[in-house]
């Protein structure tokens, strides 16, 4: 058994939590003593905050749509496809034809890594979140 | 957020949590702290403990305002004229700081002549509250030695959200309460890493670190540093592309959001994702917006990767790989990299650690973040300039980052949509202590499943008794933009005439209803206040 050390991703306040991980699954959370903002506590949403990670709701492989089911494909597809898509509507209509929302559940270097792609890759600032909603 | 930038230069939580626990007085306004930041609601029963002393201005009963020494229930979007009446009240009784206002702060005047012009009984009775609760609340901010306002999304969804921070700031400038430590104004951030969002430019107008896109000299550094002429006109809002009909934006890319479920006037949405010529989504569950995409990409949950949230406080810290992906499940980072790479442009990054890298060359207030210092540490809150810097842990001390506070006067503004005969109820949209956002996650888990199954709309016992309802019975709800079926919890958390409910079930989806009138600086949505009407089923 192992436990991580890692950080809460249910509110702003940003919890310091350990994962315990057995054979490859996380199994439990608990709270770290010693860290700034949860010393030692956590809400209900922490505590059970394992319980999503293995659910099997989980998306598990790529899907593209074909004849308005989303049918299951391997990555070299759905990235050739995706790509092939974003360049042609660029080409067509222009980089600000396309649109990115980015997440405030993903970490600071995927937020960066999407803004830089919107910008440098795509051309266009038409990037956004949901941090007004 | 743009009201703090205005009146402040910088627009984050001014304060650390910790310090919450501090102050003696704590003005909570518009946040349900209890169920949505738990932990912030543990400093402030502490500071009460030691002493301090709680007002909560709130159109609810929360758990919070129960055990606060002044509650003020006042009416849904009066917050600007209740806020300045107690300004006007603390002017009245010499309770504001002389000595802060001449040094530290500008436009004083303008604030002052206009707070003179007010009638303070009339402003009460706008926000139907008792003047004499308003003065002991009054009373009570300005002579407190040190004062601490929080407050979240009950002020910024509203048509007057920037108006509303400006408000509360001019509050705190008035009585000398920020630049110094436990003062200030803190906004409670939703979201996990919606700071860290913000924070990373991932908004239409603004690089990383706040740096404006329409700045040459700032698009020339980061052009140089990426190889590629940059965009200078700011780009589109979250709504102009999710409300366009397909028309503004004709493809999108949604990383980690649900709109069909999360934004205002869901009808809109639909029909804009199924007007999008191209849409391709990367999430961990099967959304209702991953439903109508073209391509679906498995994304890794925050257990499976490395990286950094920033919290509500500015704290930079890890988030650990515990477990390799699940399924063929692959990062956000390596997705969005293999498509750059498809494009044309190479982006390749050994680890997280190296994004990082590039994050505090290109960034400022997070020059000093490398991910060996944040590993060794409980993290490090931004400004932090270089590898020696200490990070920050209360912003504006002896200055604010614009030099001078601008006191923004603002006057009411009436919300976008108003109870009348028709829709005689006003209805407000919030969270409940289980769950979270959208629901993805949270619904994902038994317990917190069993804890709260479903949406629960809070009704008056009053109204209750007028529409012969019992708690449990099913309803039809209502507004101008669509109906739902929802289930009534009576309670007196919610005054005669309002209801509450909250946005996380699919099977009740509010936004079906909610107005998308939003305010026009920072363009948040109205999510707070719409009319409704009610009807029992049989």
């Amino acid at each position: 058994m192992a436990e991580i050390l890692t950080t809460c991703v249910y509110c702003g306040c940003g919890c310091g939590l350990y994962l315990r991980v057995e054979n490859g699954r996380v199994t439990g959370s608990s709270p770290s003593r010693n860290h700034p903002v949860s010393q030692g506590n956590l809400c209900v949403k922490g505590w059970h905050i394992h319980e999503f990670i293995h659910s099997p709701r989980r998306l598990t492989r790529p899907l593209i749509r074909r004849k308005d089911k989303l049918v299951e494909v391997d990555w070299d597809e759905a990235l050739d496809f995706t790509a092939e898509s974003l360049a042609r509507l660029k080409e067509k209509s222009g980089p600000d034809s396309i649109g990115l929302l980015s997440s405030a559940k993903c970490s600071n270097e995927e937020n960066f890594l999407l803004q830089k792609f919107s910008r440098a890759v795509l051309g266009t600032n038409n990037i956004d979140h949901c941090a007004r909603l | 957020m743009a009201g703090l930038a205005t009146t402040f230069g910088s627009g984050a939580m001014t304060n650390s949590i910790e310090e919450i626990g501090r102050a003696d007085v704590i003005l909570v306004i518009g946040s349900n702290t209890t169920e949505a930041h738990p932990q912030v609601a543990r400093r402030i029963f502490s500071a009460l403990d030691r002493g301090s002393r709680l007002i909560v201005i709130d159109p609810r009963r929360t758990a919070l305002a129960r055990r606060a020494d002044i509650h003020l229930q006042h009416r849904p979007g009066t917050d600007i004229p209740l806020l300045n009446c107690l300004m006007r009240l603390i002017l009245d009784d010499n309770l504001h700081d002389d000595v802060f206002i001449e040094h530290r702060t500008e436009n004083f005047n303008e604030l002052r002549d206009m707070l003179y012009r007010l009638d303070p009984t009339e402003k009460a009775a706008v926000a139907n509250v008792p003047p004499a609760q308003l003065k002991k609340a009054a009373e009570l901010y300005g002579r407190a030695n040190k004062a601490v306002i929080c407050y979240c999304l009950g002020i910024t969804q509203h048509i007057c959200g920037t108006d509303n921070v400006q408000t509360i700031a001019n509050l705190a400038m008035l009585t000398g309460n920020v630049e110094k430590e436990d003062t200030g104004v803190d906004p409670l951030r939703g979201q996990n890493n919606v700071q860290g969002a913000c924070d990373m430019g991932a908004l239409p107008g603004v690089f990383p670190g706040y740096q404006a896109v329409s700045n040459e000299a700032v698009r020339a550094e980061f052009s140089g540093a990426w190889g590629r002429d940059l965009p200078a006109e700011p780009g589109l809002t979250i709504l102009d592309m999710t409300h366009g009909g397909g028309k503004t934006v004709k493809g999108m890319f949604i990383m980690g959001e649900n709109p069909l479920l999360s934004d205002p006037t869901l009808e809109k949405v639909r029909n804009t994702l199924e007007n999008l010529e191209f849409l391709a989504v990367s999430d961990i569950f099967p959304t209702e917006t991953a439903e109508l995409a073209h391509v679906v990409f498995p994304a890794a949950s925050f257990a499976e990767k490395t990286g950094t949230f920033t919290n509500s406080e500015r704290r930079v810290q890890m988030v650990r790989r515990a477990i390799e992906p699940i399924g063929e499940c692959r990062t956000d980072s390596d997705i969005i990299c293999a498509l750059a790479r498809r494009l044309g442009y190479e982006m390749n990054y050994e680890s997280s650690a190296e994004i990082m890298e590039e994050i505090a060359l290109l960034t400022p207030v997070y020059g000093g973040m490398y991910h060996d210092r944040l590993e060794s540490s409980w993290g490090l809150q931004w400004p932090c300039f270089n590898r020696s810097h200490p990070g920050t842990v209360f912003l504006h001390k002896y200055n604010f980052a614009r030099g001078r506070g601008c006191f923004v006067p603002a006057a009411h503004q009436m919300p976008g949509e108003q109870p009348d005969e028709e829709y005689p109820f006003l209805l407000m949209t919030g969270r409940v202590y289980h769950h979270y956002h959208t629901g993805a996650m949270t619904r994902a888990g038994n317990i917190l499943n069993r804890e709260s199954p479903e949406a629960l709309l809070e009704i008056n016992p009053v109204d209750a008794e007028s529409l012969t309802l019992a708690s449990g019975e099913m309803l039809n709800l209502a507004t101008r933009r669509g109906t739902i079926k929802i289930r009534a919890l009576i309670s007196e958390q919610v005054a005669p005439g309002m209801l509450y409910t909250s946005f996380h079930f699919t099977e009740a989806p509010i936004n079906l209803l909610t107005n998308a009138a939003s305010d026009p600086k920072a363009k948040c949505p109205e999510y707070k206040i719409c009319a409704a009407q009610l009807e029992k089923i049989n």
